[in-house]
């Protein structure tokens, strides 16, 4: 390491102010920051004595997400041997398969390396190209702006792969995290000034555009295969992100698809990092013992949920099984643990005052159920009940501001 | 630049209705999916707009201030109906695809906004090129919109395949969300991004 320092210290004049490649300075700043902590210390005062900045904040959220990442690859591969052995031999046209017979893998669900590397093979090339082309548009924004490259995006990066189907095609991948980080972030200022959440931006982006990938009962499980993917077909849950909840989908007929325990642990398709109710719980644990992640909201979404979803249970419709869609199942299928966990609590587009947090964990919790079990377009929610509050938390937290400042003025007597 | 041409230039660009003002918003998000769509919407408000205000300067002097609004909403509705029945009689496919937008100019805010700031404080020529210059600089913006609208969402020109789409037998998948009016409100925000950057003096103040 000594030899970075010396290099980064031997080559520091050429981007301070004056030096020949100031216009590059971001990109120095950010390497430097990124091996050393910073050489920049704040000179005015107000100095807080915590170690507690942007960049500790992200990365505390990337660890926690790193559960999440393991179960998706894991699960990913998983599904996709399951889907492949129920093709017949020959029917394969996928480089993966190939490239794992050199290395003497076969494609085997009850064989541990072979699912993660399985699952490797779809997971990184969707995370590779989304750290390449979002962070080429970060620095792009950085350099044009000459401001320092943020550390937001890493977090963003991480998101992003773990809320997409492992179908995706590559190129769609680098067009949602565009429009995520450009339209989502960058036009409001960059990070920390983004109204919306860019990961799920970027999603909902795809989600729109380009339907035929990203929502319907095929795309949840990656095979290459000819015939593949329709096996869920036959009232299968095409679970997550769609989370839907296919054909007849009361409890009893759901348990017989994908039992609570499986979907709890995460086997069974969907988006790959969505599927593993534990794996968010686990990250759950992180963000809050580290205060990162507020409890406040996770809570208040949960209840929300709980509810209305009670109430449709009693409430009840001879039409519409989902309305006895108990609210264990709706943890467990779809987005939502993921979404409470990672994406809801996003400190920058949640509503900031305490009581806020509360109105908006709620708001969330209700329009999630509103839109699984009263909306047959959409069968999935958590991604529109985020972006939704999203849109409120700044009125709520206006609200708040606004009942606290009265209450001072009732409280000093005027 | 002669005075005249000045009127007419300048509502395209540095004082455009749609990216300057922000008015029209509406129907251009409602009609734009296809360029054929907003070059008719283009015109129709080139007609509704140049007339009203012409004949509203005409007889400026004679209407009392109270019941202006009144007046000037007789005039722009008549030459509305005008409009959509020319639309209907000449054009009656698109007056269908059009639906009810041709009848809606009338509560398009730039007609109302020239009527009200333009034609009745000036004489009717200039009022007539004033007219004609914002309802092209809407014309722009709707075109610029359409044209993009139509090329990503279903990747074609005025009906004419550019982008061959992939179920019939091409490279290009048709992006949905194009074909959605949201878009419409992304690529007018885009299309002020640009234009302010080119002309900071068009910002507002922070």
């Amino acid at each position: 390491m000594r030899f970075l320092l010396k290099i980064l210290n031997s080559n520091r004049t050429h981007f301070e102010k004056s030096g020949r490649l100031q216009r590059l300075s971001p990109l120095f700043e950010a390497t430097e920051s990124f091996l050393f902590s910073g050489s920049e210390v704040t000179s005015s005062s107000p100095h807080v004595r915590d170690g507690l900045d942007l960049k500790r904040m992200m990365i505390i959220v990337v660890i926690a997400a790193i559960p999440a990442v393991l179960m998706a690859i894991y699960n990913t591969g998983l599904q996709a041997n399951l889907a492949t052995s129920k093709v017949a031999l020959g029917d394969f046209n996928s480089w993966r398969i190939s490239l794992m017979e050199v290395f003497y893998l076969s494609a085997d669900s009850k064989c541990f390396i072979s699912n993660i590397f399985h699952g490797s093979l779809f997971f990184f090339p969707v995370y590779i190209v989304t750290v390449v082309v979002g962070g080429a548009w970060e620095v792009l924004f950085a350099l044009i702006r000459r401001r320092d490259i943020n550390e937001g995006f890493l977090v963003t990066s991480i998101l992003f792969p773990l809320i997409l189907p492992p179908d995706i095609p590559l190129w769609q991948v680098a067009l949602g995290i565009s429009f995520g980080v450009v339209i989502g972030k960058e036009v409001f200022g960059g990070v920390g000034m983004n109204i919306l959440n860019p990961a799920l931006t970027g999603r909902v982006f795809l989600f729109f555009a380009y339907p035929a990938e990203i929502s319907g009962n095929s795309v949840w499980v990656g095979v290459d295969a000819v015939s593949s993917a329709t096996w869920l077909g036959d009232g299968g849950v095409d679970a997550v992100s769609s989370a839907t909840p296919l054909s007849a989908f009361a409890d009893s007929t759901l348990s017989n698809i994908v039992t609570w325990t499986d979907a709890f642990l995460g086997f069974m398709p969907g988006s790959m990092g969505e599927t593993s109710t534990l794996a968010c719980l686990i990250g759950a644990f992180i963000l809050i013992i580290t205060g990162v992640g507020s409890w406040r909201i996770m809570v208040s979404v949960l209840i929300g949920m709980t509810t209305l979803s009670l109430l449709l249970n009693i409430i009840g419709s001879e039409t519409n099984p989902l309305f006895s869609l108990s609210p264990l199942w709706h943890l467990v299928l779809g987005g939502f643990a993921f979404g409470v966990v990672y994406m809801a609590t996003d400190p920058v587009t949640a509503a900031m005052t305490e009581g806020g947090k509360v109105v908006y964990g709620l708001l969330i919790g209700f329009l999630v159920v509103l839109v699984r079990v009263l909306n047959p377009a959409f069968p999935e929610g958590m991604m529109f009940a985020i972006l939704f509050a999203n849109v409120f938390a700044p009125i709520i937290d206006r609200v708040f501001i606004n009942l606290n400042i009265k209450r001072r003025a009732i409280r000093n007597g005027n | 630049m002669g005075k005249y041409s000045k009127i007419i230039l300048d509502p395209l660009v540095d004082k455009n209705p749609v990216t300057f003002h922000i008015l029209g918003i509406c129907s251009a998000l409602a009609v734009t999916s296809k360029l054929e769509t907003s070059i008719v919407m283009s015109l129709a408000v080139l007609f509704v707009l140049s007339l009203s205000n012409l004949s509203i300067s005409i007889i400026r002097n004679f209407i009392p201030g109270s019941i202006r609004i009144l007046i000037e909403m007789t005039i722009i509705a008549s030459l509305v109906i005008i409009a959509d029945q020319l639309i209907k009689a000449f054009a009656f496919e698109l007056s269908k695809e059009l639906s009810v937008y041709v009848g809606l100019i009338i509560t398009n805010c730039i007609i109302m906004g020239r009527a009200e700031a333009y034609a009745s404080k000036n004489p009717p020529l200039q009022s007539l090129f004033d007219g004609i210059g914002n309802a092209l600089g809407y014309s722009c913006v709707l075109i610029v919109v359409g044209g993009i609208r139509e090329l990503l969402g279903s990747g074609k020109i005025l009906g004419v395949n550019i982008l061959r789409p992939i179920n019939e037998g091409g490279w290009y998948e048709p992006n949905g969300l194009f074909l959605l009016s949201p878009s419409a409100f992304i690529l007018i925000g885009l299309l002020i991004w640009v234009v302010r950057t080119l002309k900071p003096e068009q910002s507002e103040e922070e």
